[in-house]
């Protein structure tokens, strides 16, 4: 490799922030100081890419943006060629390559938010600050849809800071620019006094029926022993009863499919990798939810972290994998404060690490903090990214079970899907296919929004009735961004029901549209999603988002049809041309899926005729 | 002595309903060449590994739900494919109209001809339609950027990379709509790691990136293909004994290519090779 350096030199902040993560170099070969000995002496560089996200996130996050000198100096470290640096640092909405100031305040302009007001947040901050770009930004969903409208400030420094301003009224936002006077503790520090409790985000909370939520926001999910109390690690204690072999049967019998969106079986999938003669093997967890309308993964990470890290332990056991990725959003600093604690003291009390209570298995998860990027929860991405290399999608086939991280065979769960298992192997398939529990994240016009669990056949009115709803509900958007609007409440919340009603369960979204929801600012937002978060990959995706959103704005302007060189049927046309062949030729999901919220909105919600 | 390669399975695949035989191992698009089939592919390149990042090669494979690029996508024993159906044409369609109203595809080969073939009309998205319009980045003598004409196939960004020069000069920065080819923080060329072997000029299927003679050439209007012959001779700068393809109009040399058949450097060359041609 032929990697030449440009010569900028990293300000002494931003070298102590790498070798934080990485040690001090040893050599003038790795970005040491040049020695004599180095200079008889040649060392072959290792390239150690996987690194690269992490050391950027060290950067940003001491000094708040990445100089080409810090740049420099992270490929010096990892050998890395700059100008792959500088794709990847580019392609991360949470990286900036230009000053900015320490604290910045992003402000949530999404779907669950722009329904509860977002619009008149983003107008005072507007006043207050100046125009979005770099004091403070719009944010796509922020997963704090339960308490919308949000906001989050991420302060840099050592160690950095987030904090949360949910619901955010135009008031709260006025003083959160200001630099707290720096702490000089170690680990990233979130503002959780600020928080509201996690319980706040489970209406059915205590309630005894409960399965997956059965412990979130009623143990302390910082206690591993109010964990084991109410029945932790009883699910691994019987994974080891019943072998790998007899976990993978258990969990092909439950039926469990993957909750990320696309349904797959789960069984299906641990089996076929666990056949895989080709090793190591890797588990990775996807807690990249960033779906606009989701935060069911938040709540369970946030409100029960040990019941993932059992979770994964018994997914290790039964795949063959000693080592997992649990890799999570950047957005979510309560969630990935809880989550390290947990890992930290599973591992201290044995229960991660080599010879896992004894009985010889060998795991241990690797926490991997994303950078803003929706694409990188895309089951081939998130390899990409945990890679060091851009968070966008691989073509398949090879499926993962065959060549996944790393090129080896990797099973990749979603956070729900994972902590499925435990209900599973406690009680038995049968007993947990007879009353099988799915999560909702319930938000908009209703009186009590938040997480739910209910039995898979419960119908969208039976959940409405439970969270209540406000004003006159016009429609519900099920399964996000990504999923589509629909009117008729009797439908059953099952996979197939949902996909009968040409609609999709997808990751458990029910935003609840009442009359006062301007349904084209909405359709708009959706688009503009989209065209954000497009990695940029396909021809389809890349350009066919904006050609949507172009669309879009221009029937949702146009004032007197007879005016316009175009009518509005050029543009329906034109945006179910471009929408079919999103989803016929795109690469991965998020282009295949780009239009079906807006397609629904137009075909049965009527919004642009 | 040339080794003996392992055997290989032939399969079965329907194309089009008609039956065809390959070797195992091969794409859906080396099927449809053996089918006698003119599939139209942009960012396919016959010595890169397929980055079917353009879609314009989609053919519907029975049974799948999406669309398959045929350039990577690998034939399958009894697969069935159509390359003419009507929701494979009307994506390429629309993936042309897409490209033609988002870049300068004037220097695309065979561009013009798959926009009338496939019905594509890029103006339809209006005149505000937004595109990768920007200035042309000449910044040294041997070739320039014209990123105007960047379809983001990638192929450059491999070539240079570990595919083939392991300079790794230039790489896809940016995301979505914004994603360009760029050194690391912009800087010019001749800043970068860029050692001018002109690979990625080669593979570029645009002309976005082009000799710096036949841009200028092209800017005054003197650019004429079919005034140009062809010589194929060996590199003499070196023993290695690279194949030079001479571009020559009225008896001067406009530019050199490397045939992609040559099994020693597939299409390759050297700075010396490609750009050290003013001795002759």
């Amino acid at each position: 490799m032929d990697i030449r350096f440009r010569g900028a030199e990293p300000s002494e902040e931003e070298r102590a922030a790498v070798d934080a993560l990485l040690g001090p170099p040893a050599t003038a070969w790795d970005g040491g100081s040049r020695s004599e000995a180095d200079l008889r002496a040649a060392a072959r560089a290792e390239s150690q890419r996987d690194l690269l996200l992490p050391a950027l996130h060290a950067v940003n996050d001491r000094v708040g943006w990445i100089s080409e000198g810090a740049l420099d100096y992270i490929c010096r470290r990892l050998t890395v060629p700059p100008a792959e640096a500088y794709g990847v640092a580019t392609f991360y909405s949470l990286f900036s390559m230009k000053p900015r100031p320490k604290r910045v305040l992003h402000v949530c302009t999404d779907l669950a938010c722009q329904a509860k007001g977002a619009q008149d947040v983003r107008r005072r901050v507007e006043e207050r600050f100046g125009p979005a770009g770099t004091d403070w930004h719009e944010s796509p969903c922020l997963g704090l849809c339960e308490r919308a409208p949000a906001a989050l400030a991420l302060e840099a420094g050592q160690p950095h800071r987030a904090e949360v301003y949910a619901p955010a009224t135009p008031d709260t936002i006025t003083t959160v620019t200001e630099v707290a006077p720096s702490s000089n503790g170690h680990a990233p520090s979130v503002n959780v006094a600020g928080e509201t409790p996690v319980k706040d985000a489970v209406p059915q909370a205590g309630n005894p029926d409960l399965v997956l939520l059965r412990r979130a926001g009623v143990v302390d999910p910082a206690s591993l022993d109010d964990y084991r109390a109410s029945g932790g690690y009883t699910a691994l204690r019987r994974a080891f009863e019943l072998g790998p072999a007899g976990v993978i049967r258990e969990v092909l019998e439950s039926g469990l499919v993957g909750r990320g969106g696309a349904a797959f079986p789960t069984g299906r999938k641990w089996d076929a990798t666990a056949r895989q003669p080709d090793h190591p093997h890797y588990l990775v967890c996807n807690a990249d939810e960033s779906e606009p309308g989701t935060f069911k993964d938040r709540v369970v990470m946030e409100g029960d972290p040990y019941a993932l890290v059992e979770a994964m332990t018994i997914a290790a056991y039964a795949t063959g994998c000693a080592k997992g990725y649990l890799y999570i959003r950047g957005e979510y600093p309560r969630a990935t404060a809880r989550l390290q604690h947990a890992i930290a003291t599973a591992r201290a009390r044995g229960l991660l690490g080599d010879d896992i209570l004894g009985k010889g298995l060998s795991f241990d998860i690797e926490l991997r903090r994303g950078a803003g990027a929706y694409i990188c929860g895309e089951e081939t991405a998130i390899f990409n990214s945990i890679e060091g290399q851009r968070g966008e999608p691989r073509s398949k086939p090879p499926f993962p079970v065959e060549k996944g991280l790393f090129g080896k065979p990797t099973v990749v769960n979603n956070v729900e899907t994972l902590v499925n298992v435990l209900p599973i192997l406690e009680r038995g398939a049968q007993a947990y296919a007879a009353a099988e529990p799915k999560l909702f994240c319930v938000s908009g016009a209703v009186e009590r929004p938040g997480v739910y669990e209910l039995p898979f056949g419960a119908t969208l009115r039976e959940l409405l009735e439970l969270s209540g709803t406000t004003g006159t509900t016009r429609a519900v958007l099920l399964g996000g961004a990504a999923g589509a609007f629909v009117t008729d409440l009797d439908i059953p919340l099952t996979f197939e029901g949902t996909r009968n009603a040409g609609a999709t369960l997808g990751s458990g979204v029910v935003l609840v549209i009442d009359d006062t929801v301007d349904m084209k600012r909405l359709l708009l937002r959706i688009a503009e999603f989209f065209r954000d978060e497009s990695c940029g990959q396909c021809v389809p995706c890349r350009v066919g988002t904006v050609r949507q959103e172009e669309a879009l704005h221009r029937l949702s302007r146009r004032v007197d049809p007879a005016n316009s060189r175009r009518s509005d049927d050029d543009d329906l046309v034109l945006l179910r041309e471009v929408g079919q062949t999103m989803r016929d030729a795109s690469i991965c999901g998020l282009g295949q899926t780009a239009w079906n919220a807006v397609e629904s909105a137009i075909d049965r919600l009527g919004v642009f005729r | 002595m040339i080794p003996l390669q392992p055997p290989r399975r032939l399969i079965d695949v329907e194309i089009d309903g008609e039956d065809v035989r390959v070797p195992e191992g091969s794409t859906i698009l080396d099927a449809c060449h053996a089918a006698g089939k003119d599939v139209p592919t942009l960012c396919y390149g016959d010595t890169l590994t397929p980055k079917n990042a353009c879609r314009v090669c989609v053919v519907e494979v029975e049974g799948a739900r999406t669309l398959a690029p045929s350039c990577s996508r690998k034939a399958e024993q009894g697969m069935k494919v159509g390359t003419d159906t009507e929701r494979a044409r009307q994506s390429r369609k629309v993936v042309l109209e897409l490209l033609g109203s988002s870049v300068d595809l004037s220097t695309t080969p065979r561009a013009a001809e798959w926009a009338e073939e496939y019905g594509a009309d890029p103006a339809r998205f209006g005149d505000d339609a937004a595109t990768v319009e920007q200035p042309a980045k000449v910044d040294n003598d041997l070739y320039v950027r014209d990123y105007n004409k960047c379809i983001l196939c990638y192929k450059c960004v491999d070539a240079c990379g570990d595919q083939w020069q392991n300079s790794f000069a230039i790489a896809v920065a940016g995301r979505g709509f914004d994603a360009t080819i760029s050194t690391e923080f912009d800087a010019p060329l001749t800043d970068s790691a860029c050692v001018y072997c002109g690979n990625c000029v080669e593979v570029c299927p645009t002309g976005a990136l082009s000799f710096k003679s036949e841009f200028d050439m092209r800017a005054e209007g003197t650019w004429d293909e079919s005034r140009q012959t062809e010589t194929t001779t060996i590199c003499s700068y070196c023993g290695v004994g690279c194949n030079l393809t001479l571009h020559v109009q009225d008896n001067k040399i406009v530019k050199v290519t490397s045939p992609h058949d040559n099994p020693v450097t597939k299409g390759n060359l050297c700075v010396k090779g490609r750009f050290g041609y003013g001795y002759v």
